[in-house]
């Protein structure tokens, strides 16, 4: 068990914007709710499966929506106590334990306000550790476990319930109710017990996105050494350094969808292409894959180490772009035709970048 | 009759000022140090620069000031503001004035309250706006703050009920009492206008002074003159919009620098390097305005969403004190400021400084007296200079957007020590006048306006959309004082909105053009 303090929050924010991959909304917004609710309702523990009952009751909780909208329409809070609410209501149980589904961009830190309020502690894993744009691309579907029951809520009280039979028709349902809803609602899903969280979710995520964070910002300060630590602690590579000599944005079909091209720093015979669906998915060179979703590939300030977001990739910036395996635990049957190139409509192999934590 | 324009530039350092013909050829020039009250130097600037120029065809003044920047960075003379939100249900999760600065926020946030109101992405009302709250509110804010800042939920694309509030506000506390609405200041992102409005309205005070002092100069000198000032992105507005809108200055002398530079060049594209005493900032052109910044600006430890222009600083500037290091030189990061012009070796003081090496080196003449030299070896001389050439020439590749060369323009007090050729730069330029760039950039300075929105291309089309967010700026270019048969669109923005299927789009579209006579 471990209680989250405020500098451990801005450690997770920063690892947060790095396994977002380019996508999963800033994290400032969601950051300032969590200091809210901290000011307001005090502290929260992180806790692993093994402190807890194992028959004791998971919920999730997440934002969904579109960050453009989130930054307008800031939450409120009550949609996201709400959800929870109404799908323990639904059970007939009471939670033990508040879980992020996407530790990546700002539904990393969403749970903790939520957990704040409730007084229940976080624990500390999750279904993707880094972001995907939609609910069914988690371990949790590779393990069989259904995402509905699902609620979805807004700020105003509107709220519903609703059971799917499987996990892409409760993505379908959930954004559509979400383009009436507003955009930026609460959504509570894949409700399991402690003992199926250790069996299948992805663990020690929390911990692992500010210890990485926690690197990364060592990195920033420019503290000798501390690449290559954030490297090591990562098992991550910088697979390329160049400018953005080229930036495509296109919304053709639904999501947003783009091409990124960075030349080479030294050699300018040498280009990579990286292709955006909210968050980057492929890098190839010369038409060769490189880095492959779901590994995570992080554009990385030049200068100042700062994560790059979709949103703010602009022609000129001069960028590392770094490779991170994605988390052991998606290794397994399926995983390639859940959240695999070929799963975003890429005609191109997936590249195994390896890992171990 | 030619008409003429003057320019006034108020730096942290120095106060200069132009007058400008209709061809942009400069007619008279000058620089003096600024002074404790913006004012005075304002008044000694414009007195000099006009004393050979005929008054009666002056038509235009343009200011541009740093003083509400510093206003906000210093934390003097800001003025407690109330704060409303119209949002609620939504918001709830962060009050205002969440992670500002303590100190900032003890001087400046007074009561504030979130009550119903607000739009939804798409044109929905979030809630009725609560007039009755905002009744209760402005009642609470009586006699306790100087002025009232309001946001709401997607004002950029909506402000009815921004306006229906400032009336309400109007009438219960007169109609004269000041309230800044966030759709006048800044564009998406609630709590960065949010935060960008409350600035403003802490600053009407300051405004004020600044452009009342700014009158008062030109009236002295018997000047009937439309006067204007300039803001962050280099376009104008008029010093009566000024008082309301001081916010929208705090980025502008860059911008002033930069396009002053690139106008004196007779260029559009360029990297700008501008070497003062103590840093040397490098941005770059694109179509004769600043490439901005990506990143979210800070002003005064204050996140807000203004886009300023994208510049790199270093410590490299006329002052750069000068030390022996073993074998070695090493060159600042510290220097004696404005101060060279009495510390330098050449200038008779006892620092080494980077003049007195450019001076030595055959860079700069005619500043100070060389022959106060004797004491320095070539060896240093040649060692610091490899020093410059190699930051100078760091700060050009940082900033360059492509492999192709461009040219370079080089100006400000301490441009002497750029050297004449860099690697990937195709020549570089120091134009006449250089020393007042900033001055000039404000005299050139163009009316503008924006729209920035989000648009949902699946329901009217993306042309329909882009042709819609093209003639709103056009129209509040021409509102802002742009000539309608000059105006032209100067940057058309499109950022997709991930995770929205149904190809919402949110638009940003600028319109400038010179003034109308």
């Amino acid at each position: 068990m471990r209680v989250l303090t405020l500098d451990d929050l801005d450690d997770m924010v920063l690892g947060a914007t790095l396994l977002g991959t380019g996508g999963g909304g800033d994290p400032y917004i969601a950051r300032l709710m969590v200091r809210q609710a901290m000011e307001d309702f005090g502290t929260v523990k992180i806790v692993t499966p093994s402190e807890l009952d194992p028959d004791g009751l998971v919920l999730t909780v997440a934002v969904i929506g579109a960050p453009t909208v989130i930054s307008e329409k800031v939450p409120a809070g009550p949609e996201f106590i709400g959800v929870v609410n109404a799908l323990a209501t639904y059970l007939g149980k009471k939670p033990v334990a508040i879980m992020p589904i996407e530790v990546g961009g700002m539904n990393t830190l969403i749970p903790l306000a939520v957990a704040a309020e409730l007084g229940l502690p976080v624990i500390d894993a999750d279904s993707m550790r880094r972001a995907f744009p939609q609910i069914e691309m988690t371990v949790f579907t590779l393990a069989g476990i259904p995402c509905s029951p699902m609620s979805v809520a807004d700020e105003k009280g509107n709220l519903m319930v609703f059971e799917t039979t499987d996990n892409q028709m409760a993505e379908k349902l959930a954004r559509s109710a979400v383009m009436q809803l507003g955009l930026a609602n609460g959504i509570s899903c894949y409700s399991m017990s402690v003992r199926q969280v250790a069996e299948s979710g992805i663990q020690g995520s929390m911990t692992y996105c500010v210890e990485l964070g926690k690197r990364l910002m060592a990195v920033q300060r420019g503290e000798s050494g501390a690449f290559d630590e954030f490297l090591k602690f990562a098992e991550a590579k910088i697979y390329f350094s160049g400018k953005i000599i080229d930036l495509d944005r296109r919304t053709t079909d639904g999501f947003a969808k783009g091409t990124v091209v960075i030349e080479h720093m030294t050699d300018p015979n040498r280009t990579m292409h990286i292709e955006i669906q909210n968050e980057l998915l492929i890098a190839t060179e010369d038409g060769k894959p490189i880095i492959t979703t779901p590994d995570l590939i992080c554009i990385l300030d030049y200068e100042n180490a700062q994560p790059i977001t979709t949103e703010t990739l602009a022609y000129g910036q001069r960028v590392n772009v770094i490779g991170l395996p994605c988390a052991p635990e998606w290794h397994q049957p399926g995983m390639l035709d859940l959240v695999g190139p070929k799963a975003f409509g890429y005609d191109i192999p997936y590249v195994k970048m390896g890992g171990t934590k | 009759m030619s008409r003429l324009k003057i320019g006034i530039d108020v730096g942290g350092t120095n106060t200069d000022a132009v007058v400008v013909d209709e061809d942009g050829q400069v007619i008279a020039s000058t620089k003096s140090a600024t002074t404790l009250d913006p004012s005075d130097g304002i008044a000694k600037a414009l007195s000099e620069v006009i004393a050979g120029v005929d008054k009666s065809k002056i038509t235009q003044a343009m200011l541009g000031t740093t003083h509400p920047a510093n206003a906000i960075i210093q934390r003097r003379n800001l003025q407690t503001v109330g704060v409303l939100r119209l949002a609620a249900p939504s918001s709830l999760a962060i009050r205002p004035g969440a992670a500002w600065p303590k100190d900032l926020h003890a001087s400046v946030i007074g009561p504030s309250a979130i009550v119903g109101g607000g739009y939804e992405y798409d044109g929905r009302e979030i809630a009725p706006l609560e007039e009755k709250a905002i009744r209760e509110f402005a009642q609470k804010c009586k006699g306790k703050v100087s002025a009232i800042a309001v946001s709401c939920a997607f004002a950029p694309a909506n402000y009815d009920q921004e306006l229906r509030a400032g009336v309400i506000l109007a009438e219960e506390l007169g109609a004269d009492f000041p309230v800044s609405l966030s759709h006048q200041v800044g564009q998406i992102g609630l709590l960065e206008r949010e935060n960008a409005t409350i600035l403003n309205a802490s600053l009407f005070g300051v405004a004020e002074g600044v452009v009342n002092g700014f009158h008062n100069a030109l009236k002295g000198h018997g000047l009937k003159v439309d006067s204007f000032l300039t803001q962050n992105d280099g376009t104008l507005m008029t010093a009566e919009e000024a008082i309301r809108l001081p916010i929208l200055t705090v980025g502008s002398g860059p911008t002033n620098s930069m396009r002053g530079a690139c106008a004196l060049a007779k260029l559009s594209d360029a990297l700008v390097i501008d070497v003062g005493g103590t840093s040397a900032d490098c941005g770059i052109l694109v179509d004769g305005f600043p490439r901005e910044s990506a990143a979210a600006i800070e002003v005064g430890g204050v996140r807000t969403n203004f886009r300023m222009p994208d510049l790199i600083s270093i410590g490299l500037g006329g002052g750069t004190i000068v030390r022996q290091d073993g074998n070695g030189v090493k060159c600042g990061p510290d220097s004696v400021g404005y101060k060279v012009i009495t510390e330098a070796l050449i200038n008779g003081g006892s620092t080494l400084t980077l003049s007195d090496i450019s001076t030595k080196g055959g860079r700069l003449s005619g500043f100070g007296d060389a022959s106060k030299l004797s004491g320095v070896s070539d060896e240093v001389v040649k060692q610091a200079l490899a020093w410059v050439d190699e930051q100078i020439q760091n700060l050009s590749d940082r900033m360059k957007a492509s492999r192709s060369t461009m040219p370079l323009i080089a100006v400000g007090g301490g441009s002497h020590l750029i050297p004449k050729k860099i690697a990937g730069i195709a020549e570089v330029i120091t134009p006449n006048h250089h020393a007042v760039a900033n001055a000039f950039g404000a005299a050139i300075a163009e009316a503008s306006g924006t729209v920035d929105r989000v648009y949902r291309y699946a329901e009217q089309g993306r042309d329909a959309c882009l042709d819609e967010a093209r003639r709103l700026a056009t129209e509040a270019a021409v509102r802002a004082g742009a000539d309608a048969k000059q105006v032209r669109i100067t940057a058309v923005i499109e950022v997709p909105m991930s995770y929205l299927p149904g190809q919402g789009c949110r638009v940003q579209v600028k319109a400038a053009g010179p003034l109308a006579s």
